[in-house]
């Protein structure tokens, strides 16, 4: 039953960082009916620059918060720079762009940090009192870090004006636009949100998986998968997604088919979502008007 | 992509007194003749780099007839890549069968794999494809490295198989003799992807991928025709990792990762999307461009695909042989004037 409890708890904890990422992906995907698969790279590419600054000397934190401003200001200037001519653009330029964008970032993790794997600190000691037999203290940090970031991402959509304009333009941009939102920047804003969101999971979870080029592969499918299941134009079905999908796979992971077949779990469930209910639990079915 | 062929020059249009048909029978004949004199004028090693060209133009030829015909995505044709090269060498590795029977069989399995993957990717269109392959492509060497499918695929340690020599004391190389093995069979696929896209058949593909209601208000069974493509497509790319596990005489679990989907990817991207000559541009291109900027830094290559990915899509997306319609149409218009001018 302990083993059992523990195996629940870390799910959550990595769940939580599934969260982020599905609520990442999600931001974009609402905007803009793009589903960005440069996230994870993204996100890889931050940690390495929080990595690099901490060596430099710099306190954990505020490497951290340094990592973020960095974090939002990369994803602003790849959907003004890269992904704004394709707006409009049929779904294969779309997706051929993001995986471009993938390859490039990924190209620069490695070339600039080479490919050897690294250990990344964790900010939160091992012998804190918060640590215990069901959580080490690093998982009860994650949880906490990315449920202030989540209520954080909450409290800016529901009560600022700027959060305001930005669910406008998500829902209805020509009508934003004819209010005077400012949808270009509004898009580049979620871009920006959802780099440094990234950003936080994968330094969430650096410490677990350790530093390497390609560590945000397999959380990046967690990450759809979750935004999958909870649909994926809805944000808090896609936390919630998170959140199971990180428990299922933990616990799929300890009594099913063991630590191996990780990312082989997450293909299972995307495409079982897919087939079984493509809108996900919370998402709206689409009906196109032919 | 409905425009793709607005740029064709007209029928009429004369080149030095022969049509552009003719000239393309020419070229086909000039690359044949070239492809066939090949394994007696260069080196061993610039003939192993040819024939992976051959070969890569086979699985090019199958997510082709899949992407550019019928608009359907895949992120993930490395895995039927991996299933193709490993059937392959598992047979070779366990039973007594012969080198050339198991290529039909490779791609016999691969159509059966990819129909099946087909069927539930039918529900699933444009994002969502793309996110289902992607993750296959990702799976895939985690799935060959499963330690329960040890016995048969060796594991993390892979697969050694023995290339074939000659047969019938032909005077030829081992490599040679792979060559013109692997190369046959390129002709073989291309003549049957032709007489397959050329007629009703590929008029349906691309009515689908153009406009899918309107292709079943016309009688198209879109359901039955994109899973057998994405079974076609797949057998295409089997029979590649097949032919390409002989040629490696080696296959192991990370040969297969996400960027071999990728480099499947930016192939028909570059050498042009609905295209059959593409292939082959593309081919030569993820074969020999990695080749050449491996040796500035590990990261080039991956960094040169997703540039020359982005930036084809920006500049070029009809690839190269769009950019030779459009030379070929103004060269057209240059040396004979046509009616209107």
């Amino acid at each position: 039953m302990q083993a059992f409890l523990h195996q629940m708890l870390s799910g959550f904890a990595t769940g939580g960082i599934y969260a982020s990422i599905a609520l990442a992906l999600v931001m974009i995907y609402q905007t803009t009916h793009h589903v960005n698969f440069a996230q994870g790279e993204m996100a890889t590419f931050s940690t390495y620059l929080a990595w690099q600054m901490i060596e430099l000397g710099l306190p954990y934190w505020l490497a951290f918060l340094l990592t973020l401003l960095f974090a939002f200001i990369l994803g602003a200037a790849i959907e003004r720079i890269i992904v704004r001519p394709f707006y409009k653009a049929p779904v294969l330029s779309v997706v051929a762009v993001f995986i471009g964008l993938l390859l490039i970032i990924n190209s620069l993790s490695g070339a600039l940090f080479t490919y050897t794997i690294k250990p990344f600190a964790s900010p939160f000691p091992s012998d804190a009192w918060y640590g215990s037999a069901y959580l080490s203290a690093h998982e009860v940090g994650m949880i906490f870090v990315t449920l202030v970031v989540l209520a954080l991402v909450f409290a800016f959509f529901r009560y600022t004006p700027l959060g305001l304009a930005m669910r406008a333009v998500a829902e209805n941009p020509v009508s934003s636009r004819l209010v005077g939102v400012r949808v270009g920047w509004m898009l580049a804003l979620g871009w920006g949100l959802a780099g440094l969101i990234g950003a936080v999971a994968g330094t969430m979870t650096a410490p677990v998986v350790y530093l390497d080029p390609n560590m945000m592969f397999g959380v990046l499918l967690y990450g759809f998968a979750g935004a999958l299941l909870g649909g994926i134009d809805n944000a808090w079905g896609a936390v919630l997604g998170g959140f199971i999908v990180g428990i299922l796979q933990n616990l799929a992971g300890a009594y099913v088919v063991g630590t191996e077949l990780m990312v082989t779990v997450a293909l299972g469930i995307i495409v079982g979502i897919l087939v079984i209910k493509p809108s996900g639990l919370f998402g709206r079915t689409i009906v196109t008007r032919v | 992509m409905a425009t793709l062929d607005s740029s064709r020059p007209a029928a009429g249009a004369l080149f030095a007194g022969l049509s552009l048909r003719r000239w393309k029978l020419i070229g086909l004949a000039a690359t044949l003749a070239t492809a066939c004199a090949l394994p007696f004028l260069v080196s061993g090693y610039q003939l192993l780099l040819a024939n992976q060209v051959v070969v890569y133009a086979i699985a090019l030829l199958g997510l082709n007839i899949l992407t550019g015909y019928n608009g359907q995505f895949s992120l993930g044709h490395g895995a039927f890549y991996a299933i193709g090269a490993y059937t392959t060498a598992i047979l070779l590795d366990k039973t007594g069968i012969p080198y050339w029977a198991t290529i039909p069989l490779a791609g016999g399995l691969c159509l059966v794999a990819g129909f099946l993957f087909g069927l539930p990717a039918l529900r699933l269109e444009g994002h969502y494809l793309a996110l289902a392959t992607f993750a296959l492509a990702i799976a895939t060497p985690q799935l060959l490295k499963y330690k329960r499918f040890d016995f048969l695929t060796g594991g993390v340690q892979g697969i050694v198989i023995t290339a074939p020599d000659a047969p019938f004391g032909l005077p030829l190389r081992g490599d040679q003799w792979l060559y013109f093995f692997c190369l046959a069979w390129t002709v073989l696929l291309f003549v049957i992807g032709w007489n397959l896209l050329r007629g009703r058949t590929g008029r349906a593909l691309v009515a689908i991928r153009d406009h899918p209601i309107a292709a079943a208000t016309m009688g198209i069974d879109n359901a039955l025709y994109k899973s057998v493509t994405f079974g076609v497509s797949a057998m295409y790319t089997g029979i590649a990792g097949a032919l390409g596990a002989l040629l490696a005489q080696f296959v192991s679990p990370d040969s297969f990762d996400f960027f071999l989907s990728v480099r499947f990817l930016v192939g028909i991207v570059v050498g042009g999307l609905a295209s059959m000559a593409g292939a082959f541009f593309g081919a030569i291109f993820i074969e020999f461009v990695p080749n050449i900027a491996d040796q500035i830094s590990k990261a080039a290559p991956q960094a040169i695909y997703g540039a020359v990915l982005i930036a084809f899509i920006f500049f070029m997306p009809t690839g190269v042989v769009g950019m030779l319609r459009i030379l070929g149409a103004r060269l057209g218009r240059f040396v004979a004037p046509g009616p209107g001018r």
